[in-house]
């Protein structure tokens, strides 16, 4: 936490304190659906060992922005480094969990099968699974609380289940930096606890984390940096300077319930 | 039945039956975990006036012609589909729809007014296959099957059928992990660095080889019983994929056994004196395994409840 007060008392709120070697680092992201563009020009950075919670208004463009950064979509242009080099040359160091509803989990595989799809890129095209690699994943199982759902074919989860399994599979992967897109959609609050729990612990490790984030009110416990996104970037900072309400209404306009606004500090 | 008979009758027509079910059935898996099932009745369609103008241009049903004259016409397709759909601003299925049908319309229109009286294409063939004809005339009995020179009367269509199911289990077993993943979930492939894109498109290739190679068995329109039936069918024996690729190859070779069997032999049994075809009775056997699958299998109903 210090560290990120420092960057900003720098009056860097767009940086961090090491942008050529953060994390990640987007520069004049644009990217559009055919002629209106979802994002427009957006920079943002995420600091080494920081949570930033991507929030803004349904259509804003915030799952947008995370899979164009990640080479799923093409962007119209825009530039990403991911620990100062080519995002192609550091995917081993990133974590990517999609939004739960983009898979069918009718798909016939088991819940420890799934977890051990993190480890395909050591596993290689024919490596065998070894009684080591099932280790592993049954602790990345533990972490989430799922161990004891291991041999379960993944349809017959719960949505909050299927969410942790996800989280499972990206802790097997041993990433740097985490990359969560929407976690908390439908989930109960029992796997809410236990998803942040893991984030945090990320977090004290050292890893970076980002992630797509619907619920105002949680922004402040959960996270320490926002990036308010309405096609634009609205802003960008720790929560304490940028997570504001002259920032939410700018980014919601008339969106914005009253309800959602309280507890958040009038001006930053 | 005597080896006498079943050998140079019925021994090779099963097993190329066999082999292509079971070519077509492997990737048939991963078409229906896609939703893409019917991507195998489009190839089956679009590439048979490649087949008879290969035919056409060289006077021969071969092996390397006809493949080549099946992949010029899925290309075609292709770059008739995309210049439809920006051209005419149509949505990507009808495109497809109005492509697939018009390339096999003439297809048969081609085949229709073309000589084919020295080879064994015509329409007929086309649509069903000509299993039956497959036979191995050199043998006389089990003993033929060490016979070199016996051997050497073996159809051609066995070996292409073999071979090409060889190259189909070798993709699988190769890919398995990225076609599995990328199945299943196409975004985390992709920033794990798999191209997905040329996962997807080696699918389709490889379900265009097994088509074509089973074009001589069971012609181009009931193959694509061979693609669904039996992974479908599988699927609902099953929560594991490696099972279901497992069951699936059951189910292919069950159908493939009992179609030609039951076509050949069914109706004299019955009383009647002639037989059906064996391509029909194949996708009907297919068809009526799914459908025992679908009233009894284990996983049936979704595990989503």
């Amino acid at each position: 936490m210090t560290r990120i007060a420092l960057a900003s008392t720098n009056g860097q709120t767009m940086t961090g304190e090491c942008p050529e070697t953060a994390p990640m680092s987007i520069r004049g992201m644009t990217v559009s659906y055919g002629q209106k563009p979802v994002v427009f020009s957006v920079d943002a950075t995420f600091p080494e060992g920081s949570m930033t919670a991507i929030i803004g208004p349904n259509g804003a463009g915030k799952s947008t922005l995370l899979k164009a950064s990640l080479g799923i979509l093409r962007p119209l242009s825009g530039i990403v480094t991911v620990f100062g080099r080519p995002l192609n040359s550091q995917r081993h160091r990133i974590a990517y969990v999609p939004q739960r509803a983009s898979v069918d989990w009718d798909f016939p595989t088991t819940v420890l099968d799934v977890v051990l799809m993190g480890l395909s890129r050591e596993l290689g095209l024919l490596r065998l699974v070894r009684p080591r690699h099932r280790a592993r994943a049954l602790d990345c199982l533990t972490r989430v609380g799922m161990a004891e759902f291991a041999d379960r074919q993944i349809g017959q989860l719960s949505g909050g289940q299927q969410q942790r399994v996800f989280l499972a599979r990206a802790l097997a992967q041993g990433a740097d930096l985490y990359l969560l897109d929407e976690p908390f959609a439908g989930v109960d609050a029992a796997t809410e606890k236990a998803i942040i729990a893991v984030l945090k612990t990320l977090r004290a490790e050292g890893k970076t984390v980002v992630s797509v984030h619907h619920d105002l009110s949680t922004v402040g416990d959960y996270f320490d940096r926002v990036l308010i996104l309405n096609t634009s970037k609205i802003a960008e900072g720790p929560v304490a300077d940028a997570f504001t309400e002259a920032n939410l209404q700018a980014a919601y306009g008339g969106r914005l319930a009253t309800a959602q606004v309280a507890g958040i500090p009038a001006a930053g | 039945m005597s080896g006498a008979e079943f050998v140079p009758l019925s021994l090779t027509p099963i097993l190329i039956g066999v082999f292509a079910a079971i070519a077509c059935a492997l990737p048939g898996n991963f078409l229906v975990l896609r939703r893409q099932a019917l991507i195998g009745d489009a190839i089956s369609h679009v590439v048979l006036p490649g087949i008879v103008v290969a035919f056409l241009i060289t006077g021969t049903v071969t092996a390397w012609p006809m493949m080549i004259g099946a992949a010029a016409a899925a290309l075609l397709a292709v770059l008739l589909i995309e210049a439809i759909r920006r051209l005419g601003g149509i949505e990507p299925g009808a495109a497809m729809g109005v492509v697939f049908t018009t390339m096999f319309a003439g297809g048969v229109l081609l085949l229709e007014r073309s000589d084919t009286s020295t080879v064994h294409l015509d329409v007929e063939h086309a649509l069903m296959g000509n299993l039956e004809s497959l036979i191995w005339l050199d043998a006389f009995g089990w003993g033929s099957l060490l016979d070199p020179e016996a051997l050497a009367g073996l159809p051609p269509e066995l070996l292409r059928m073999g071979l090409s199911m060889i190259g189909v289990v070798a993709f699988i077993w190769l890919f398995w992990r990225p076609l599995k993943i990328s199945t299943f979930d196409e975004g985390f492939a992709q920033v794990m660095g798999m191209r997905t894109n040329l996962i997807g498109l080696s699918l389709v290739a490889v379900s265009a080889l097994a088509a074509v190679a089973a074009f001589d068995a069971v012609g181009s329109i009931i193959v694509i019983a061979m693609f669904i039936c039996p992974p479908a069918a599988a699927r609902l024996m099953t929560d594991r994929l490696g099972a279901q690729v497992g069951w699936s190859v059951v189910f292919a070779t069950l159908s493939a056994v009992l179609g030609y069997v039951l076509a050949g032999y069914g109706p004299l049994w019955l009383g009647a004196e002639d037989s059906v075809s064996a391509a029909g009775m194949i996708a009907t056997m297919s068809g009526i395994v799914l459908g025992l699958a679908a009233l009894f299998g284990p996983a049936r109903g979704g595990a989503q409840g």
